[in-house]
């Protein structure tokens, strides 16, 4: 056989070294991860030796009652969060794209990213300050509180899917449905509601990906008890590492997997 | 004519069409208030309020247990980095506090600059795939952002412990005799930011080179240009936008990590974060924990303020 | 209404007077329509032509009701609608982009019309078979519009825009998106629908053949207004404006004195110092004017002795059905005559030749301008 390099076309795409590093990116990235994985089907108390695989780690998680307590807490924050969040971010993504550019418009998209525009910690203690006035004030307490703080962060993830699939729908879809005599709410529940729907579904599934791993908000501004699965977490540091987090932890990886495989699929598979 | 119908309604009052244009921009302004009232009040009254109090409070004295006295004072600015000495009263450096900034400071610029150099050739690497298989990269890179950072700095944690992954591997392949010291180091600390931020840069990157006319880079080739000309005079300043926007997006989280430093900074190599956490926590100076939190927004401002910068410079 | 529907076939269906479109405000302003009037009539195959930016989308959007008029009317059988919102207005729209709804089967977009005006099941289902049929698509019924090619997107989009039944059926460029062949079907089809159908049809486009091909009156339009308007035959042969005889095939522009005007005919003094007969248009006077005379209407001669004009041919082209002739005139301009090639048969002339020019009948036309 020939020699396949002395063939080669010059490549002009080609750079030397990238691919060599873009390996070690991934390896970087997910080598952690994996082995964090691999540690939870040991069969020891340890999570440095493997010895044999077994699922007792997963089934001793399943089983901790203060696990159970704070994974539903922490679906219901994410859940509610998602709700209120992805609602108020269909709402402002068609206000943002489907008029005519506005006096305010860029206050608009400044004020609905400011959430990212400010180091979470920041927010963290402003809002656990914030949220400490009220309680005083008012005497009222609960989970609302941080459920309020979480759709906070979430509207900005919820709304950048929804307002991207908004800008590459044709608003003639729209003038169609108006000139085949549909009237307004008609023509949004039967036209723009359908075509925006991947988008809004998108939206959603990253601002549950985003409150359901969130971490700052959590461990600052929870109330007393409110144990959410990042307090919990962090609180078995102090015992020491053992695979039952490392089981918790793959479980939580596999949920992320679902939902941004989801969100991918939603947002690619637009174009045709 | 069955669409006929629908004309009787034209024979109320005839608007001109100057009116109608009128009641409709009107009913759509009425539209666009309605529809955005939601996420500005929830923005606004739990997102912003916040802030409002962080920058009130930084202007206060220290309460007895917690919270503030409503008396204005300087004293928490003065407090970032300087220190009133306990006997005598005179006011001295606070190298503790300077310390920590600048090695945040440090630290962030460190990670932005190392996601730069490895993400750009990741981005390159992924912009440079078939078409279908673009979205399969990108999700790889995309997918360890989005999930839980505690598990992730939990398990980069096993990786950099004594006894943890990397020191076996390199004591069993004889490159070390004994364990390094790793975690709970500003080593680990500024791997555990890297391993975090990484993707944050890879994406805007690959969005603007996603764009990028590769028939440019033909015509470099053609005029002679050698790979690393091309590189540094065709392909660099087409993604410049990119790498801007990779860099503020890693630098602003960067500098205010807190749960990195946290935990793999063993409650020695503390950042700005974690200072800001402590006063509401364990030292119970609001005060000085919003004016240091106000300080750190202020190096953020101005990161932002050379993005919108630069873009408007693009765009002219 | 009654009194309105009794269609006699030169009724009017659509009268826009003195429309005015402004967008924008201050200086960033821009007139989009400067003053237009027209009326078009019912059962007729009615064009707007015109380059791009000339109002001709506006003033469509305008009748669909898109846009409302800075100011002016917009009159649909004697009734005001400039200010009705489109779902209030009996005129349909075919979509440049088509603009079928993606999440619907054929069958779904084509009843979408007919089920926002409630009409019953029964009869959405008859009305969408019976349509589907007049435009040959009845085995698409339940496809996704995704899977159509462009071709049968079209009549989709079509059917769609016809089944309730419209006074008027509005058309954007809906032709520009297919390739010649199909689009030269199309421009078939949509006539025999035309007449099948009996409803107004205004139809927009850049493209001149087109508009000559399908119309029973075409208006062209420049800068915000209509320059003229008229049967194909008649803006062709007897353009009034420069614009006009410019943008619509090729035309050779000469100056003359006109004299011995006679209602709409008279003498134009060319500068070869010969005489001819000219079309006129209205309110010319006598004096300097611009002529026009078509390729195709001019005759070469090889002897300059009886000839109107003489001159020099410079460049030969062959087109396969003609020839074209770029001629230099003794007084420097240029023409173009096309002569028909004739089937083995040589060139008299070649680059070089010394030549006379006649006219056909009828073949000059005096401009406004």
């Amino acid at each position: 056989m020939a020699n396949p390099r002395k063939n080669k076309a010059f490549n002009v795409r080609y750079m030397p070294g990238f691919t060599p590093v873009t390996m070690f990116c991934l390896i970087w990235l997910y080598a952690p991860l994996i082995i964090m994985m691999v540690y939870a089907f040991n069969s020891e108390r340890s999570v440095t030796n493997m010895h044999g695989f077994s699922f007792r780690w997963f089934e001793q998680a399943a089983k901790n009652t203060q696990v159970q307590d704070a994974t539903i807490l922490s679906l219901q924050i994410a859940l509610v969060a998602t709700i209120i969040a992805t609602i108020a971010a269909t709402m402002a993504a068609l206000a943002t794209t489907r008029t005519k550019p506005f006096k305010g418009h860029a206050a608009v998209y400044a004020i609905i990213n400011q959430p990212l525009m400010i180091p979470e910690i920041v927010t963290a203690v402003g809002t656990l300050v914030f949220f400490g006035l009220i309680k005083s004030a008012t005497g009222i307490h609960g989970i609302g509180f941080l459920m309020m703080a979480h759709t906070v962060f979430c509207i900005p993830f919820a709304y950048m899917p929804i307002r991207a699939r908004l800008e590459n729908m044709d608003l003639t879809y729209e003038h169609a449905a108006a000139d085949l005599y549909a009237p307004p709410m008609k023509r949004f529940w039967r036209v723009t509601f359908p075509l925006m729907f991947p988008g809004i579904l998108a939206g959603a599934m990253l601002s549950f990906v985003i409150s359901f791993d969130d971490v700052i908000i959590n461990l600052l501004v929870a109330g007393a008890g409110e144990t959410t699965l990042p307090i919990y977490m962090i609180g078995t540091l102090r015992r020491g590492l053992t695979p039952e987090v490392n089981a918790i932890s793959t479980v939580l990886l596999g949920v992320t997997f679902i939902f941004v495989v989801g969100f991918f699929f939603l947002t690619t598979n637009k174009k045709k | 004519m069955s669409a006929e119908t629908t004309l009787a309604h034209a024979h109320g009052a005839p608007l001109t069409g100057a009116e109608a244009e009128a009641a409709t921009v009107k009913r759509e302004v009425r539209n666009r208030w309605f529809l955005l009232s939601p996420a500005m009040l929830i923005i606004c009254g739990i997102g912003i309020m916040p802030l409002a109090i962080i920058i009130g409070y930084s202007f206060m004295e220290q309460g007895n247990y917690a919270g503030v006295k409503w008396e204005f004072t300087l004293e928490s600015w003065m407090n970032l980095i300087t220190e009133r000495d306990i006997f005598d009263d005179t006011l001295g450096w606070n190298h503790a506090h300077i310390s920590i900034m600048l090695r945040s400071i440090g630290l962030a610029l460190m990670t932005m600059v190392t996601t730069l150099i490895m993400g750009f050739p990741t981005a390159y690497f992924i912009t440079t795939r078939p078409e279908g298989q673009r979205n399969f990269w990108l999700f790889l890179i995309a997918l360890p952002f989005f999930s839980n950072l505690l598990v992730r700095t939990f398990s980069m944690m096993l990786m950099l412990r004594d006894d943890g992954y990397i020191n076996n591997v390199l004591l069993f392949l004889g490159v070390i005799d004994e364990p390094m010291i790793l975690i709970y180091t500003n080593t680990a600390v500024a791997i555990g930011l890297v391993f975090t931020y990484l993707p944050l840069m890879v994406m805007p990157l690959y969005a603007s080179m996603e764009k990028l006319n590769f028939n440019l880079v033909e015509a470099g080739y053609d005029l002679y240009a050698s790979r690393f000309q091309v590189l540094k005079r065709v392909i660099l300043p087409s993604v410049k936008p990119g790498i801007i926007a990779g860099c503020i997006l890693v630098f602003i989280p960067a500098i205010g990590a807190y749960v990195t430093a946290k935990i793999l900074g063993g409650g020695k190599n503390l950042m700005i974060g974690n200072l800001i956490a402590n006063q509401f926590g364990t030292s119970r100076d609001w005060p000085l924990g919003s004016a240091i939190s106000l300080f750190m927004m202020i190096v953020v401002m101005i990161a932002l303020i050379v993005y919108v910068r630069n873009s408007l410079a693009e765009q002219d | 209404m009654t009194s309105k529907s009794s269609a006699n076939s030169s009724s009017v269906a659509i009268e826009v007077q003195g429309l005015i479109k402004t967008f924008g405000t201050g200086d960033a302003s821009v007139k989009a329509l400067d003053g237009v009037s027209v009326s078009i009539y019912e059962n007729e195959f009615f064009t707007l032509l015109g380059p791009s930016g000339c109002g001709k989308t506006t003033l469509l959007r305008m009748i669909a009701g898109f846009e409302h008029p800075t100011s002016g009317h917009v009159l649909l059988g004697g009734d005001h609608i400039g200010h009705l919102p489109p779902f209030m207005r009996p005129v349909n729209t075919v979509f440049q982009n088509y603009a079928l709804f993606p999440h619907m089967t054929v069958g779904e977009n084509i009843g979408f019309g007919l089920e926002m005006l409630g009409k019953d099941k029964s009869e959405i289902a008859r009305k969408v078979d019976q349509t589907l049929a007049m435009v040959r698509m009845e085995e698409y019924v339940n496809r996704k519009t995704s899977q159509l090619s462009g071709g049968q997107q079209q009549r989709v989009a079509l059917a769609r825009a016809l089944a309730p039944e419209p006074r008027v059926l509005l058309l954007d460029e809906p032709l520009s998106a297919l390739d010649l062949k199909l689009r030269k079907e199309m421009q078939i089809e949509l006539k025999r629908m035309q007449h099948e159908t009996g409803i107004t049809f205004v139809f927009v486009t850049h493209d001149q053949e087109e508009a000559l091909t399908m119309s029973d009156r075409v208006a062209v339009m420049k800068d915000g207004l209509i320059r003229q308007i008229g049967a194909p035959r008649e803006i062709y042969d007897h353009p009034t404006e420069r614009f006009v005889a410019h943008f619509i095939g090729e035309t050779n522009f000469l100056e003359g004195e006109l004299h011995d005007i006679n209602g709409s005919t008279g003498m134009i003094k060319l500068a070869s110092g010969s005489n001819v007969p000219a079309s006129l248009p209205d309110e010319a006077a006598a004096g300097t004017v611009t002529v026009v005379v078509r390729p195709e209407h001019a005759l070469l001669s090889t002897s300059p002795d009886n000839a109107s004009l003489t001159g020099e041919v410079k460049t030969i082209v062959y087109f396969g059905t003609d020839t074209h002739y770029h001629l230099e005139l003794e007084s420097g301009d240029s023409f173009v005559v096309r002569m028909q090639n004739q089937r083995d048969s040589g060139t008299d002339y070649q680059e070089g030749s010394k030549v006379g020019i006649t006219f056909k009948d009828n073949a000059v036309q005096v401009l406004k301008d």
